[in-house]
């Protein structure tokens, strides 16, 4: 299926990219992020298991065994730091 | 009543925003207001700029889900969140949280609440610059510590 990945602040300086369009056989978000690990060295580094990253699945903070659906947006980004 | 969220680069008057909540309102009898400002100092180096980039999308809905989280728990009238994003420099203001209600208790608290919640659920990031170039500001365990004291457990800051 397609989904959209998003990267923010430190992993999106890191991995060189802000959003792309992605087809994907994983059907959780753990899944997903060991799926993207495998694209380049870049990415098994900046997403490697012990990294500090949150998810967000179509825009709402999830845990890694949310199920990803047809068109769904998936996000990553390291803790937040608003205020 | 109004419960609004504003994601913006430009600057916000403090005043005008208390006045539109209180417009008209006669049973407000207290307003609070919260406002996050830029340092020139943080965790022990100086800084001359602040990034702060932020999800759109994302930012608003967990924003307005936390003014309804608020109104559950808090007796509110009207409430604002105004965040900027962008670029800013130490003086500059960045977040205003302002609350009416009929009595002091309930805006004080629902203030504090709602600056605990943003601190850690929404999704904005800083980066700071100084003399010894740019970093990415880390997350506090006492800002999850903080929202614990309502109930909210949140591992924002954890190390993994």
């Amino acid at each position: 299926m397609k989904v959209t990945i998003r990267f923010f602040s430190s992993l999106r300086e890191q991995l060189g990219i802000s959003h792309q369009e992605h087809e994907t056989v994983s059907l959780n978000v753990a899944q997903l992020r060991s799926e993207l690990m495998l694209l380049q060295p870049v990415f098994a580094q900046a997403l490697a298991p012990g990294k500090a990253i949150r998810v967000a699945l179509n825009q709402e903070v999830c845990e890694d065994t949310a199920l990803l659906s047809e068109g769904c947006e998936v996000a990553f980004f390291p803790p937040v730091t608003g205020g | 009543m109004s419960f609004t969220v504003a994601i913006q680069t430009q600057d916000f008057d403090v005043s005008h925003e208390v006045q539109a909540l209180r417009s008209g309102r006669a049973d407000v009898g207290a307003v609070c207001v919260f406002v996050g400002t830029v340092r020139d100092r943080n965790d022990g180096d100086n800084v001359s700029t602040l990034e702060l980039e932020h999800y759109p999308g994302m930012t608003e809905k967990s924003i307005q889900r936390m003014l309804n989280e608020a109104q559950q728990r808090f007796e509110m009238i009207s409430a604002k969140v105004i965040h900027r994003v962008g670029i800013l420099n130490p003086l500059d203001q960045i977040v205003l949280v302002a609350v009416t209600s009929a009595h002091r208790g309930q805006s004080f608290q629902a203030c504090e609440f709602l600056m605990d919640y943003l601190k850690t659920q929404a999704p904005f990031w800083k980066k700071e610059t100084g003399p010894n170039g740019s970093h990415w500001v880390d997350a506090r365990i006492s800002d999850d510590q903080a929202l614990a004291r309502w109930g909210i457990q949140t591992k924002n800051a954890l190390p993994k």
